[in-house]
């Protein structure tokens, strides 16, 4: 697997990171570098072999349903750069 | 599943016929106290941001954690939906920006949902009925609100249901008209309500669709499909396919081609328009939350949630044809809510169940529907209107006055036979009392009496006069007998 300039600036973009023109075939270069190194994981024989989901043997932790949480709009909201009437406030994005 | 095409479906376009293809995306959200991955509380309508935590806010550091009602409440609507279970199943990061998603992915399933394969029965208005198939049922987490017109040039971000659990509940192409697609809404809103899992309330956005439509010439492989949007209500969900539809065999007759896209249906003209934001958007980039391991149970768990299914709706209509001979048309009217099934049963016990359910169907369902009124805010009582069909069934009254003596009950709550007590509205049975009347109307009209051999109809004539005369207390039966003798001697 490799990406190309095109690639490489679409996944910029939805990643919302502003990258330079000038940046992009290096940055491919780069990242065809850790692709490759990562590629070599596809030697290994893995036929018949369960996926790993942890380092540890354990499961998914279920939760009783409760309201254990909440109740704090303020605290919640203090970080952000606005705000307005408990409300999170952004530049608009009406359809 | 619908391989021949039913002719009655078809739109006429300018240059032939044109079939419709139509799958529907419902999200249903999950009735639980909180939230999927967190513990705050999912109640609707609560002031802004008050029902967010730490986890739903996307802060650093913040782990999900899984809510188990929510997981019982998908394998619950799985099996309603006669659907394969999945024992093991995995949830993933959808990612895109938007500002009412904090985290900037949307934990879903993908590869691997909760809930595989399934069908719903969906009955017509003719009743008829069509499968549709359902493809996948997954769990997700819904987003946030944003509002739009509180501000100028902001919008403003509420986060209390960020994270609230959904059921994405995708179906087959399978449907052919609007009517079948308002249709499959219904059922699937009655079926959710029977199994408890979701509330199916529309306006406040707790049941949401998003329609593929399509169009092809009968018999053609599948067309281009556009996904519409916002659409909250079953009216809307008509409106818009009828909309779209016309919009795509517009552009191919004119030698367009359709593109494929997300529309947004805008119910103030009806009419559905391009999202062109969510184009780009559309490559969501997939991977497993390496937060969450794979969800599993074994089949004991469903097993159990099995047990405790309550009668679902198909499975009630049936019974209700069967045990108590009712049409498939009333059976389906008295299905449709449990709460309708539940009071006609309780006014059947023991009763005359065909009389039962036109009582209920007719006279009641309409006075409810008169005075826009539930089951709930009645007055009347289901042991009320059995006590009403007694007194018919005994002949205290005819099926005439029980008409009269209903809508007193239905505005005063008043139990019937101290209304038929008070307004002394018991039927005359006396063949004597009657009889008397009988004579007096056929002496007093001989030109009528000499027009009834040669016309029999004004027989009813002489009904209404006898009626009249009784104030209607006379058993109609009995005035027809008595009658028919005399004027035929």
């Amino acid at each position: 697997m490799s990406v190309d300039k095109d690639t490489v600036r679409r996944i910029a973009h939805l990643a919302r990171i502003a990258v330079d023109e000038a940046d992009l075939e290096p940055l491919s270069d780069e990242l065809n570098t850790i692709l490759d190194w990562v590629e070599q994981l596809g030697e290994v024989q893995t036929d018949g072999v369960a996926p790993m989901t942890s380092a540890v043997e354990t499961t998914l932790r279920w939760r009783v349903d409760e309201v254990s949480d909440g109740g704090y709009a303020t605290r919640v909201t203090l970080g952000a750069p606005e705000g307005d009437d408990g409300f999170f406030t952004v530049p608009k994005v009406l359809e | 599943m619908n391989t021949s095409v039913d002719k009655s479906n078809l739109l006429t376009g300018s240059t032939g016929d044109w079939e419709i293809v139509l799958g529907l995306e419902v999200h249903a959200q999950v009735t639980s106290e909180s939230k999927l991955f967190s513990g705050s509380s999912t109640e609707f309508g609560s002031e802004p941001n008050s029902q967010v935590s730490l986890v739903d806010a996307a802060m650093p550091g913040m782990l999900p954690v899984i809510n188990s009602v929510c997981i019982e409440q998908a394998v619950r609507t799985g099996l309603g939906l006669k659907a394969e279970i999945n024992l093991y199943s995995v949830f993933d990061r959808k990612n895109y920006f938007y500002p009412d998603l904090p985290q900037g992915y949307q934990i879903s399933q993908f590869k691997h949902p909760i809930v595989g394969e399934g069908e719903v029965i969906v009955d017509l208005d003719d009743g008829s009925s069509v499968t549709v198939g359902i493809e996948r049922l997954h769990l997700e987490q819904d987003a946030g609100k944003s509002v739009h017109d509180m501000h100028p040039t902001h919008s403003y971000v509420d986060l209390n249901r960020s994270g609230v659990a959904l059921m994405e509940i995708v179906s087959k192409p399978d449907m052919r008209s609007s009517a079948q697609a308002a249709a499959y809404l219904r059922k699937l809103r009655t079926l959710l309500r029977y199994l408890g899992t979701c509330d199916g309330n529309m306006e406040q956005g707790s049941m949401r669709a998003d329609v593929n439509v399509s169009v092809r010439r009968p018999g053609d492989p599948l067309g281009t499909r556009c996904e519409i949007k916002n659409v909250n209500s079953v009216r809307f969900a008509s409106q818009a396919i009828e909309y779209e539809a016309r919009r795509q065999i517009e552009i191919i007759e004119e030698g367009g081609t359709i593109a494929q896209e997300t529309r947004l249906f805008d119910p103030k003209n009806g009419e559905t328009r391009s999202m062109r934001s969510k184009e780009e958007a559309h490559d969501y980039r997939y991977f497993p939350d390496p937060d969450l391991l794979p969800l599993e149970f074994d089949a004991a768990f469903v097993e159990k949630i099995k047990a405790d299914l309550p009668e679902l709706p198909d499975d009630k209509k049936a019974r209700f044809v069967e045990s108590y001979g009712l049409s498939t048309y009333d059976a389906t009217v008295l299905v449709s809510e449990r709460v309708r099934a539940d009071f006609f049963e309780a006014v059947a016990r023991g009763r005359d169940a065909k009389l039962a359910a036109n009582w209920v169907t007719g006279d009641f369902f309409g006075a409810l529907n008169k005075s826009g009124q539930s089951i709930g805010d009645a007055k009347v009582t289901s042991d009320q209107l059995g006590a009403l069909i007694d007194l018919i069934s005994d002949q205290t009254i005819s099926g005439r006055i029980a008409k009269d003596v209903f809508e007193i009950m239905f505005e005063t709550g008043q139990n019937p036979a101290e209304i038929v007590e008070e307004k002394g509205l018991k039927q005359v049975t006396d063949t004597g009392a009657i009889e008397s009347e009988i004579d007096k109307i056929l002496s007093g009209n001989p030109d009528k009496v000499a027009e009834y051999k040669e016309k029999p109809k004004v027989f009813g004539w002489f009904v209404g006069q006898v009626m009249k005369a009784t104030q209607g207390k006379a058993n109609p039966q009995a005035v027809n007998e008595i009658l028919k003798a005399k004027l035929d001697s």
